[in-house]
């Protein structure tokens, strides 16, 4: 139903469910993610299924009309399964120059533009790098363009309520969310809601914004839009019954390590260092004191890290959390985690590097640093979340390995995932089963050294235990008393029980499943963390058409599941998506000696579904 | 505990052979502590001994209490974690002056400034001992070691100055080998609800010996050191016939001597603990020009930063009452698909 004519071929085998991706782009300073997460709401309301994309600027606020103060939010709704924040776009609504200009190249070929002329004056679109109005100047002709005067049209509708010029200018982005939410036959309702809430205090603001919002949808509806314009009516999305909310991953992986302290049954203590894409946690869990969650923010990582040790070590679970730069001054503090064996989750939410990098855009280019970047022969469990709700479970399972198998465990996240949202099933934790740790008690027989003869997880003992007095540190433990040791053999012996632990966990984990298509055959496209969505749609629009491809989707990064080798050698190629220069691809390639190929990307946005396939195809049509 | 069975120093100790070199100032700390720990009405169980890295952080391993033997500097860091798990246990960190104003100086500073309530015994032998003695951020200028053959340049830190900067409220200072001035300052520290900075100068024969002799020998010690009593004016020498008098045109201290120029107790300045400024001059002193100040030289009781922290999380669960995690999931806007 949608009025847009997709040019992608393989688009056609997705046509059965109607989908739109709708991107609203302006100055960090104009609201764009507010007007976003407003229509997100309005839109799960709807009963779409939907995935966003949140993509702002390092600059909190950049100069107006600059292009790298650009703030733009993607949403992609459907009557079908939706798995990724969309490729191309079906609608653009900017609110200057700068927008346009650094927006238009995604939106598709007869797309349609909703612009703010007013914004469009000489010194911004100077700024933007224009030389004559893209406007004015025949240059969107390929596209279909409603070009209003918001500004002007704002200032009127706010003007009962007396604001100043700076206060009416920011109801734009309520007035074009009103027009937006007309052209889909949203219900505003909603967002009224959020505006009285939001401005509880200034009244008057919140009035002179639900006007706008109003104002905008009537002059959509009093069909002054130009022709060739109409509703756009997505209908429903088959999804799972159930309850719905929406969740952003960083959402979901508090929730999930809440729940996994309560399924653990332990309290947890976490402890943090704000960095960019990381924080939304620390601040998530801090508003939850209500549960066993004690939240400390420390003053740096290592701090952090160490904080969470000695809570570990005092008997409740030690989280931190952070993105690469700050994993890496972690580095040492887990390695004394390993060698102590405390339990121990560390949540990289992964962000475009190295050093500083894009902080605000997404990338998984800390594999290789989630594995191997730590000194010595430290190993510890990796896993990683796929999608904003996996987070939810991703972050239960962290904490059961790290309390059953007495380790720090990584669990790798993304921005990508960490400010996307996606309606979540809401789970029932009396549905999971429960994994409570058992602290030593008894003083007979007692060694710090004693281990779980199955998981070879060391015991734990809790200071305030009578009897259990030990001590315990980064020095080399002999074997069976805990004493320090400097025994050759010794070291040897000790080396090898901590990796037979963690290479043991593979029996503990669940085998790896083919997430689409055969488990043997032509290709398999194997993926790990957040590329799950475009992975998924470029698979099944191919398999759609009758391509023989399959998709593998890795949690268990380490230790893997031990079907894995067996299964990756029943396909005739491998190809290996990733948002890095070739990190797990390199990894198959040495573990299992397969020709795994490499996709990769590192521009600091997801991949597109069209990138996947386009590739797919290539690869299928030299092997032909 | 019902009906306690009186520990002794031997409770207190491990079967770890003590690897310290002979005649090492840790030997002495070691013995004075774990001869004060059964004095302290602290069930075993409950107390921790957390370190560093360094001759010094070896101690854990000396005591028979729980231990955790950490990584160079980071200490106060999992000290603090520890506390925050469990309120109930009271634990001490033990660091060096390499491992605690050096690599770990930022978390010293933040440890104190947030008032963690951890008992602070930083041993200061002015060297690095375990890594063969290169100079530290607390060793005289002109310091000569292995990094350092033509002398240091760079001028040191004294710790007591530094932890009162940092906001320390309570900062003592004692000697390694005497357990009769020792054993009431740890006392002291221990009750003090808070973080307690303890420095306590420490001999290392092997690689700064005898740096602390003007303030131990018999024949010296009198003049160079000041025994601080709260209430009591500050006097010191042989006989106490000298004592710190506050020169109000200069706001400093000086020294002076009873009897000269007309000087009687009554010009001595009387030391008061709770005195911020005065207790800053006190770090400050330093031989041959001032004695050098030994005991508490402030203490100043707040609340706790766990204390704090677990105070704001019992109002807001009274406030949030029994919560329901599936309940709490399913606030907000949500919708049923059928
Ligand atoms: C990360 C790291 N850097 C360096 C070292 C080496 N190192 C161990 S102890 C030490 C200095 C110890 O000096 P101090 O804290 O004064 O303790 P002391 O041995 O004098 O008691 C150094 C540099 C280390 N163990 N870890
Ligand atoms: S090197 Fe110095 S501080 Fe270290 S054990 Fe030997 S004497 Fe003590
Ligand atoms: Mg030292």
């Amino acid at each position: 139903m949608s009025v847009v004519e997709k040019t992608s071929e393989v688009a056609a085998a997705n046509a059965a469910g109607a989908a739109v991706v709708v991107r609203f782009a302006g100055d960090s300073g104009d609201g764009m993610q507010l007007t976003g997460s407003n229509f997100t709401e309005a839109t799960a309301l709807h009963g779409n299924d939907l995935a966003t994309f949140p993509d702002f600027p390092a600059e909190i606020r950049a100069p107006a009309g600059a292009t790298f103060g650009v703030s733009a939010f993607q949403i992609y709704f459907g009557s079908d399964e939706v798995t990724t924040a969309g490729d191309d776009l079906d609608v653009l609504v900017v609110m200057n120059p700068a927008a346009l200009i650094t927006n238009l190249k995604d939106l598709l070929p007869g797309g349609l533009i909703i612009a703010d002329s007013d914004a469009f004056t000489d010194k911004n679109l100077a700024r933007a790098g224009y030389k004559s109005n893209p406007l004015e100047d025949g240059s969107l002709d390929g596209y279909r363009v409603i070009v209003i005067e918001i500004t002007k049209r704002v200032i009127a509708s706010v003007e009962p309520f007396g604001l100043s010029h700076k206060f009416a200018v920011r109801c734009k982005n309520m007035w074009t969310l009103g027009l937006v939410m007309w052209l889909f036959d949203r219900d505003r309702s909603i967002t009224v809601g959020n505006l009285e809430k939001k401005f509880a205090n200034k009244p008057d603001i919140a009035q002179a914004n639900i006007a706008a919002l109003n104002s905008g949808h009537s002059y959509a509806e009093t069909a002054e839009l130009p022709s060739g314009v109409e509703v756009y009516q997505i209908p429903r999305a088959e999804v799972k019954p159930g309850l719905y909310r929406n969740a952003t991953g960083s959402d979901a992986l508090a929730y999930g390590l809440i729940a996994g302290g309560r399924l653990a049954d332990i309290p947890i203590t976490f402890a943090s260092y704000p960095i960019t894409p990381a924080s939304s946690l620390l601040h998530t869990l801090a508003q939850h004191k209500e549960f066993d969650v004690v939240t400390f923010q420390a003053e740096d990582e290592i701090a952090a890290v160490c904080a969470a040790i000695g809570a570990s070590f005092g008997g409740t679970l030690g989280v931190t959390s952070s993105s690469g730069p700050g994993i890496s001054l972690k580095g040492e503090a887990i390695s004394l985690a390993s060698a102590t064996e405390l339990p121990l989750v560390i949540v990289n939410t992964q962000r475009g590097g190295p050093s500083t990098g894009l902080p605000t855009k997404t990338e998984q280019s800390d594999l290789n640093q989630a594995l191997f970047g730590r000194h010595a022969d430290t190993i510890l469990p990796v896993i990683a979340s796929s999608t904003p709700s996996d987070c939810f479970d991703v972050a239960i399972e962290a904490v059961r390995l790290a309390t059953q198998f007495s380790t720090p465990v990584l669990l790798l996240s993304d921005g990508y995932l960490a400010n996307a949202s996606e309606p979540w099933l809401v789970p029932d934790l009396t549905q999971f089963e429960a994994f409570p740790v058992q602290f030593e008690t008894n003083p007979e027989g007692f060694s710090p050294a004693n281990r779980n003869p199955e998981t070879l997880s060391r015991v734990w003992a809790k200071p305030g235990t009578p009897g259990l007095e030990h001590r315990i540190g980064g020095i080399e433990k002999d074997y069976d008393t805990g004493d320090i040791s400097y025994d050759a053999d010794n070291h040897q012996r000790m080396t090898d029980v901590r990796k037979a632990k963690i290479d043991g966990i593979a029996k503990f984990i669940p085998a790896q499943t083919v997430s689409q298509g055969p488990s043997a055959g032509h290709l398999a496209i194997v993926g790990w963390g957040s590329t799950y969505g475009p992975i998924h749609q470029a698979v099944k629009r191919l398999r759609a058409v009758g391509v023989d491809v399959s998709h593998i989707h890795i949690r268990y990064l380490m230790p893997f599941p031990e079907n894995l080798g067996e299964l990756l050698r029943g396909y005739e190629q491998i190809l290996v998506p990733e948002m890095n220069t070739g990190q797990l691809v390199e990894v198959l390639r040495s573990k299992f000696l397969i020709d795994a190929k490499r996709l990769n990307k590192v521009s600091g946005q997801p991949f597109k579904i069209r990138e996947i396939v386009d590739a797919i195809e290539s690869l299928l049509g030299e092997s032909a | 505990m019902n009906a306690p069975v009186k520990l002794t120093l031997k409770d207190f100790s491990t079967d770890q052979e003590v690897r310290w070199c002979p005649g090492c100032g840790d030997y002495a700390i070691l013995k004075t502590i774990q001869k004060l720990m059964p004095e302290l009405d602290t069930p075993k169980e409950n107390t921790v001994f957390v370190s560093g890295i360094g001759c010094s952080s070896r101690f854990p391993y000396y005591m028979e209490t729980y231990g955790f033997h950490t990584i160079h500097g980071r200490a106060p860091a999992i000290a603090t974690g520890v506390k925050l798990s469990n309120p109930e246990l009271d634990v001490w960190v033990v660091t060096g002056d390499g491992d605690g104003l050096s690599i770990g100086g930022n978390h010293m500073l933040h440890v104190l400034r947030r008032n963690v309530d951890l008992q602070i015994l930083l041993f200061n032998n002015e060297i690095y001992g375990l890594t063969k003695g290169q100079y530290s951020p607390t060793s005289q200028v002109g310091t000569r070691s292995p990094s350092t053959p033509d002398g240091s340049v760079d001028l040191p830190l004294r710790p007591c100055t530094f932890a009162l900067g940092a906001g320390a409220r309570f900062v003592a200072r004692t000697i390694d080998t005497e357990a009769k001035h020792m054993t009431p300052v740890l006392k002291r520290a221990h009750a003090h609800k808070g973080a307690s900075f303890v420095e306590i100068y420490q001999n290392c024969p092997v690689y700064n010996d005898g740096i602390f002799d003007y303030i131990k020998d018999k024949k010296s010690a009198a003049d160079s050191r000041l025994v601080l009593a709260h209430g009591e004016p500050m006097l010191f020498g042989v006989d106490n016939q000298k004592g710190l008098r506050l020169n109000t045109a200069t706001l400093q201290l000086e020294v002076v001597t009873l009897g000269e120029a007309d000087v009687t107790v009554d010009d001595i300045m009387v030391h008061d603990e709770t005195n911020l400024v005065l207790a800053q001059m006190l770090a400050a002193l330093s031989t041959p020009d001032f004695p050098e100040a030994v005991g508490v030289l402030y203490c100043k009781q707040e609340v706790s930063y766990e204390s704090s922290v677990y105070e704001q999380i019992k109002t807001v669960r009274a406030k949030k009452g029994v919560v329901d995690f599936n309940e709490v999931l399913r606030r907000g806007h949500t919708w049923t698909v059928s």
